[in-house]
């Protein structure tokens, strides 16, 4: 690792701020930033936690029953704290990493980082969550571009991640055996006006909706809804631990377990 | 009624207070005197020319010391190989230099190219980055088979790459060739033992030191045999003789193999200590441990298995080829020969074997021994090719061993061993009854009514331990005795002292072995201490590894404790006034046999220091006392495993329901222990049939470098074990009658779990007769499905 200097702010404008200097980079939990820092891969001259950021912290509900999560709430907190509100998300949040894991990492550092293989971006695109950011708000399906790519412009920060709650929903992790990153997963939710099923771990294209399923089973929410569907092999991963045949079997396995699971 | 102290007692491992409670002291903890720090500058490419190291501006920068480069290393001696294979036409193996740090060309990822000394460790990194290369990458050979097939060369001064060609035994080649022409049936497999990375909890570190005032050499290591390393870095590489030189292995946290060997960086440290005149430290970093530990296994084999019409073993044949890696490993030469051709007989009386192994080099990592070595890859070809030979034959996989097993001891094999004991029936009687294999049925129903498909696995091991008789594996190309030694030096006051070459890196030696020698006197286990791990208190010691410390460095001690009882007998016969002959010793007392006379152990180990009332005409003063004990056969462990899984077949993945070890180690000294060395077997060997694999891409990059994509078990990928070790047929040639516990479980488990998913797949109506490992739910799905 090389040096750094570290700076804690405690407000939103404060991070921005610091942000704007050169080589400055946001530090989450610091779950992946620092193993990357580690390997010299990455050398950021000043870090800028939002840890301290108290506006950036816990779980509540707005006037519109959405759940809201502060850029900086820990998996673990959220696992704790969104149970009573949105199960879903809650079981999400606490089957991500080890304890250790999920006692740094947060949900801004997830979403900002975008790993193809990461549980919360098919959340957050599975519940159609708005992002907001210090300086806008970006609607899921527009937040993801890509593996690893987002919409965040240069030092702009995740402040908040609102989640329309579900009637019912489910995530399905298939543990890709070494890391227990996803291999792949399913986020299934079924809301009032239609189904939202978002796939992660599988594609070259980062997370995505698989949107056949989504409307058969908007039609008949039930695993045998989508069992004459498949997913084509065709852009998705193959590494050490699937082909790309397999990660999109998966997906049709995962997706009716999620909608089993989810009731 | 289990005992509470001595030999069978599940006394609390000691050593465990330490450990758990962060005190500790391994290798990193050591910290000299205005040391310096050592980064290794590694090869990126797998096989490459170098053309130029540049390393001016580097020099240059902040706290570096120096930058040393093969260059400085001109005229020093290279790793030795600790063992020369004959290949089958009589010729020595082929065999590379291995310069400390690479000279003229790289031949694998993380081949040490230069290290920078610095005052920290930060600055030797930076200044590492700064060192400009010129390496013309040359292509990379890989694939065992291309590389014997002409792929590019990785030792230009070497014929081919191929290390050996080994045939066992050669003379019967003829017969095993003609028992298969007559043979009924003949069963083949294919199959790949894959390439593992041991993994230890605590990786590598070496600080060396240099003492200019008297020239004395200190290397700290993390070795599970410090004499060895000091015998082979100072009369190979270095050039210091023994007394000027001290091997340190404190507490080391867990080896499986990889800390056998010497290793560059440890001889560079020793080196550059001397050269700059100040201790050198270098500590691995995980990702670095990955191209620079030696890795294990990574055999591709063809096994036939010739059988009469009732299912009677007629003759093996096999062929490996084992990977050696860039360069040989300190006993690579061994593993895939005398610690595996000589156990394809396994449990069976197969008249007739043979077994050719062709070893090669490929731009990869060393590859040497890996927890069972070659035992493993044995057991593995055996097992699997007898699954396979009882479904093609529809004979019972329990009966087809049944049939074959050995049933009378000694009994020589025809692949050169001879096992002095057993009794395969009553371990295999025991796993049956154990693994409540008469309720399987019910279980397999209760799986695929929740849609899951159950299966199970059986596998009967053996193994060689006790490593090893010196003069036969002298014969067998071992550059180095295998005998072990031990001093037990008793204090005035009755305590004792018991200095040993047998390293303890998890085993739990500094309990097991008090209880040993508590037994024989008859005193208090806490009064007895294991000191181990520095060359300058044991006598020479040839260390841990083969599952040999109890039997051998155990028999050593148990050899010097004798002594020390025969010695302290006449002092007492003297303090009793009779004579030796009639002394006994019981719960540390000794008493003139027939008499109400008797003498406390502490007054006869006083009177040795104080000797006033004492026959020192005769005797004397003082009570040490030291044993070589050099082994007269191997000794042979074996059982049998039985392996229930249940497999999804939507995902391919296997998930272990039960696990049933039954083991026959001979005497067992601490029951607990051996259970906690079979557990921890266990893992590894399910991690290896499930999860583990060091992957290669075809330009020689490791694809899982980091535990990102190498899988270790967890706890939650390992079932709750049910282990027995009740059958005991005591090994004849020790003198404890122990056989070794330490490897059993990573030899025996593999093919228990293939062999269950096997034929979980069969009853399923899926003609799947082989999955090499690790048996991933990829994997698995797609031989489902293929
Ligand atoms: C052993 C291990 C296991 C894991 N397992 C899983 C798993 O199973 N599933 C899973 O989904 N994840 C897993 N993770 C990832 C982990 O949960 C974190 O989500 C992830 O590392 C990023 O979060 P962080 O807070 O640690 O971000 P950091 O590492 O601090 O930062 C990551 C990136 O996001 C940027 N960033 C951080 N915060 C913000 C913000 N508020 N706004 C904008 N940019 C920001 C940083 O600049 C950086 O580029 C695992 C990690 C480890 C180490």
């Amino acid at each position: 690792m090389h040096n750094f200097e570290l700076v804690k702010p405690t407000t939103i404008a404060d991070a921005v701020a610091a942000l704007s200097g050169e080589d400055a980079q946001a530090l989450g939990g610091g779950q992946t930033l620092i193993p990357t820092m580690k390997q010299r891969l990455a050398a950021p001259t000043t870090l800028v936690s939002t840890t301290g950021i108290s506006e950036m912290q816990g779980v509540c509900v707005d006037d519109a029953g959405r759940v809201c999560i502060g850029g900086a709430t820990t998996h673990a907190t959220v696992a704790a704290e969104a149970a009573a509100h949105y199960p879903g998300l809650a079981a999400l949040a606490g089957g991500i990493g080890d304890p250790a894991v999920r006692n740094r990492g947060t949900i801004g550092g997830s979403l900002a980082n975008n790993d193809p293989s990461a549980c919360y971006p098919s959340a957050a695109l599975g519940s159609g969550a708005t992002i907001v950011t210090n300086s806008r708000e970006i609607a899921a399906d527009d937040f993801f571009q890509g593996m690893f790519e987002t919409a965040l412009e240069e030092g702009e920060i995740i402040t908040e991640v609102k989640f329309p709650v579900p009637q019912a929903s489910n995530y399905q992790k298939f543990l890709q055996p070494a890391s227990r990153f996803a291999l792949v997963g399913v986020f299934v939710a079924r809301y009032a006006d239609g189904v939202r099923v978002a796939v992660t771990g599988a594609s070259e294209s980062g997370v995505f909706r698989w949107s056949e399923a989504e409307a058969a089973l908007s039609d008949s929410f039930a695993a045998s809804a989508i069992g004459g569907l498949s997913v084509p092999a065709d852009g998705m991963i193959g590494d050490l631990h699937g082909t790309p045949e397999y990660r999109a079997h998966l997906i049709g396995v995962m997706t009716g377990r999620a909608v089993a699971a989810a009731g | 009624m289990p005992k509470d102290s001595g030999i069978g007692a599940s006394s609390k491992r000691r050593e465990d207070v330490r450990f758990l409670t962060g005190r500790g002291k391994y290798t990193d903890d050591i910290n000299l005197r205005g040391q310096a720090y050592v980064h290794f500058l590694r090869s990126d490419v797998a096989h490459g020319r170098i053309n130029g190291i540049d390393t001016g501006e580097a020099a240059a920068m902040p706290g570096v010391v120096r930058i040393f480069t093969g260059a400085d290393f001109e005229g020093v001696g290279g790793l030795p190989c600790g063992w020369q294979v004959t290949d089958r036409h009589g010729n020595p193996m082929q065999e590379p230099a291995h310069p400390i740090l690479a000279q003229g060309k790289v031949r694998h990822v993380g081949d040490p190219i230069a290290a920078v000394v610095a005052d920290s460790y930060a600055q030797a990194r930076d200044a590492a980055e700064a060192i400009v290369l010129d390496i013309e990458e040359l292509p990379a050979v890989i694939d065992m088979k291309a590389a014997v097939e002409g792929g590019p060369k990785v030792h230009d001064d070497l014929e081919s790459n191929l290390c050996y060609d080994w045939g066992f035994v050669e003379e019967n080649k003829d017969a095993v060739n003609a028992a298969f022409e007559a043979a009924a049936h003949v069963t083949t497999l294919e199959l790949k033992n894959q390439r593992l990375v041991a993994n230890p909890m605590e990786p590598r570190v070496a600080v060396g030191d240099y003492a200019p005032g008297t020239g004395d050499s200190t290397l700290y290591t993390t070795s599970q045999n410090p004499h060895v390393i000091r015998l082979l870095m100072g009369a190979f590489v270095l050039g210091i003789p023994e007394h000027k030189l001290r091997v340190v292995a404190p507490d080391v946290g867990g080896g499986f193999g990889s800390k056998i060997f010497h290793y560059a960086e440890e001889a560079f440290c020793t080196f550059a200590a001397k050269a700059i005149e100040r201790p050198v430290k270098w500590t691995s970093s995980r990702s670095e441990a990955f191209m620079s530990d030696a890795h294990g296994r990574d055999h591709v084999t063809k096994i036939e298995l010739a059988l009469d019409a009732d299912g009677m073993f007629q003759a093996i044949r096999t062929e490996t080829f084992a990977n050696m890696g860039a360069y040989l490993s300190t006993f690579a030469p061994s593993v895939p020969t005398w610690l595996h051709g000589t156990l394809m007989a396994g449990n069976y009386k197969t008249p007739l074997i043979y077994v050719n192994v062709k070893a090669v080099f490929t731009n990869t990592v060393p590859v040497d021994a890996y927890r069972g070595a070659g035992r493993p890859e044995a057991t593995f070809q055996l097992e699997r090719v007898i699954d396979k030979a009882a479904r093609e034959m529809g004979i019972d996989p329990v009966e087809l061993r049944r049939k074959n097993f050995i049933t009378e001891f000694p009994y020589a094999t025809p692949v050169a061993v001879e096992y002095d004991t057993g009794d395969y029936n009553a371990t295999l009687d025991k796993a049956l009854e154990v693994a409540d294999v008469s309720g399987f049925e019910a279980r397999r129903a209760a799986s695929a009514a929740k849609g899951k498909w159950r299966g199970l696995g059986l596998n009967c091991y053996i193994e060689a331990c006790g490593i090893a008789p010196s003069a036969l594996v002298g014969q067998l190309g071992a550059r180095a005795g295998l005998y072990e030694s031990a001093t037990v030096r008793v204090n005035a006051t009755g305590g004792l002292v018991v200095m040993t070459g047998s390293h303890s890196h998890g085993q739990g030696h500094e309990t097991a072995f008090p209880q040993v020698i508590a037994e024989m006197i008859g005193i208090d286990e806490s009064m007895i201490e294991i000191v181990h791990g520095d060359t300058a208190n044991s006598p020479m010691g040839m260390g841990t590894y083969g599952s040999r410390s109890l039997a051998v460095g155990g028999s050593a001690m148990v050899r010097a404790t004798e002594k020390i009882i025969n010695k302290a007998k006449k002092i007492a016969a003297h303090l009793l006034e009779a004579s030796d002959a009639d002394i006994e010793l019981k719960d540390g007392q000794f008493s003139v046999a027939g008499t109400d006379k008797s003498v406390a152990w502490g007054d006869v180990t006083l009177a040795a220091y104080v000797p006033h009332n004492y026959p020192l005409e005769d005797l004397e003063p003082g009570l040490e006392e030291t044993a070589f004990y050099d082994p007269s056969n191997f000794t042979y462990p074996a059982g049998t495993y039985i392996c229930e899984v249940e497999v999804d077949p939507d995902t391919g993945k296997v998930s272990i329901e039960r696990f049933t070890a039954a083991d026959d180690f001979g005497n067992v000294v601490n029951p607990m222990i051996v259970e906690g060395q079979v557990h921890g077997g266990l893992a590894q060997g399910i991690g290896q049939a499930l999860l583990e694999s060091c992957v290669y891409d075809a330009n020689g990059q490791i694809l899982s470098a980091s535990y990102m994509d190498y899988a270790m078990p967890r706890a939650d990928d390992v079932p709750y074990y049910s282990v027995d070790h009740s059958c005991q047929t005591p090994c004849t040639h020790n003198p404890l009658g122990v056989k070794g516990c330490g490897e059993a479980g990573a030899i025996g488990s593999p093919p228990a779990v293939v062999n269950a998913v096997v034929d979980a797949l069969q009853r399923n109506g899926k003609d799947v007769t082989h999955i090499d490992m690790p048996l991933s739910p990829a994997r698995v799905w797609a031989a489902m499905n293929g």
